[in-house]
């Protein structure tokens, strides 16, 4: 059985997040190509040519390259035949405790929800588990900013409304919410489980690159319709009007049961911050 | 669609100028606060004690920083969502604010307060912290330091760049940009 040190985990974990906090992406740098060709507002061209400006600057390493450096959210897969030396959930928070303070990052988590009082650490992280094959430790992590998190939706439609009812249901949250969510977008989808696992669908599909299709050439097939109807929405970067809304719409599913099809819609900024390592 | 450079803080002559998609390069003065400050500085207001800043012409900056790093002036300072401060931002424009600056929506209530006091709405980049951050020449924390990022800080600016985006006429961009570019089925 192979073992790992708890320290090797925080380590590697600091060193994710704050590389993301400052270096965007490849996958949104070509996106704002992407979007400089395609955009007809010349407002919203500035805009774009503003945010690549912007990245080159974070990417010095001085300044993020949002104020909102997010909540940390981490997928976390544990090979079955892997030995973890210490406490692997202290280990994962302390990444994040010591990349939000020695990275000089915001502080954005309240110890309640209502009381709000903020932890002054950024911690806890979210964190979702699952127990795979082998014996290795895969870390997704994404620093998901407030801001595009509450324009979020999860429905539970019926049936019934089947794919017509799903793409309706995201084109309808990129329209209510688009405009305050910082476009252009990537958007998560989850479609199928249940009540709380389409939720963790979407968050993992806004944490995909937006430039990797859905496996299924059926729902790829889907991502690309959602990605032209949400364009045509007319939202633009930043709000302000214009031809590009979202950079990509990523589509995730799982089973689900006979009577239900639940639908989330998980919201991600242009400042789609994520990263995975391998220990 | 015009440009004009501005010296916050703003009269009245400064801000009926400005139309929705007008672009400005606003400096001087602009003061920081988010949900947690405009709650206290309403309580303040309600108890009649003084506010920690002059409203009047006063623009304020809906930011949550990013600490400095040791030697710098602040740190990462894009604007954030507007519409959690529609509930206290008509009661500031009574007291004599001219203008906010952050991203997104307005709600009816703020516009029609905009237009009776005559206050302008900026854009700024939302998620351009690191390009912003180079338009702050100087900040200090004026009040509720408590608050960490949220607290009250006192900033100058130099041509910060600025979209307007809810004017003192009713004009709204969000609603305006996009019905110029919606395609219809």
């Amino acid at each position: 059985m192979r073992t790992i040190n708890s320290k090797e985990i925080t380590e590697a974990v600091i060193r994710l997040a704050i590389q993301k906090a400052y270096e965007i992406g490849d996958d949104i740098l070509k996106g704002f190509d992407w979007a400089l060709t395609n955009e007809k507002s010349e407002t919203g061209r500035e805009i774009l040519q503003q945010l690549k400006e912007n990245a080159k600057i974070a990417a010095e390493g001085v300044v993020p390259y949002c104020q909102d450096t997010g909540m940390a959210v981490l997928f976390v897969e544990v090979g079955q035949d892997l030995r973890i030396e210490g406490d692997l959930e202290e280990a994962l928070n302390e990444g994040i405790r010591r990349a939000y303070v020695d990275g000089f990052l915001r502080k954005s988590v309240y110890k309640d929800p209502i009381r709000r009082v903020n932890t002054g650490d950024n911690t806890p992280a979210i964190i979702h588990y699952s127990i795979v094959k082998g014996d290795q430790l895969k870390i997704t992590f994404g620093a998901k900013g407030g801001g595009s998190e509450n324009m979020s939706r999860l429905s539970m439609l019926k049936p019934s409304d089947g794919i017509e009812g799903v793409k309706n249901f995201v084109i309808e949250t990129v329209s209510i919410g688009g405009a305050n969510a910082c476009p252009p977008l990537v958007v998560g989808v989850g479609i199928g489980g249940n009540f709380e696992k389409c939720a963790i669908l979407a968050k993992k599909a806004a944490l995909r690159s937006f430039q990797v299709r859905n496996q299924d050439p059926f729902y790829a097939e889907i991502e690309e319709e959602l990605k032209e109807k949400c364009n045509a929405l007319g939202v633009g970067p930043m709000g302000l009007g214009g031809t590009v809304t979202v950079l990509g719409v990523n589509i995730e599913v799982f089973p689900c049961h006979l009577v239900a099809l639940p639908v989330a819609v998980n919201i991600n900024c242009h400042a789609a911050r994520h990263g995975e390592i391998i220990l | 669609m015009a440009e004009y450079r501005l010296i916050a803080p703003l009269k009245d002559d400064d801000v009926v100028k400005l139309k929705i998609g007008d672009k400005v390069l606003l400096s001087g003065i602009v003061y920081t606060a988010r949900d947690a400050a405009h709650k206290r500085l309403i309580e303040l207001l309600d108890k009649n004690e003084n506010p920690p800043f002059e409203i009047k012409g006063s623009v304020i900056y809906y930011v949550g920083p990013t600490p400095p790093r040791p030697g710098k002036v602040i740190g990462a300072a894009g604007p954030t969502t507007a519409v959690r401060m529609d509930a206290y931002a008509p009661r500031l424009m009574k007291e004599g604010m001219k203008g906010m600056i952050a991203k997104g929506k307005r709600n009816d209530s703020v516009k029609k307060a905009m237009m009776e006091y005559r206050v302008v709405y900026f854009g700024a980049t939302g998620g351009a912290g690191a390009l912003i951050n180079r338009c702050i020449k100087k900040a200090e924390v004026v009040a509720f330091e408590d608050l960490g990022p949220e607290a009250i800080r006192k900033l100058e600016i130099e041509d910060f760049p600025l979209i307007v985006v809810g004017d003192s006429f009713g004009g709204d961009l969000y609603i305006g940009g996009r019905m110029k570019w919606e395609k219809k089925e």
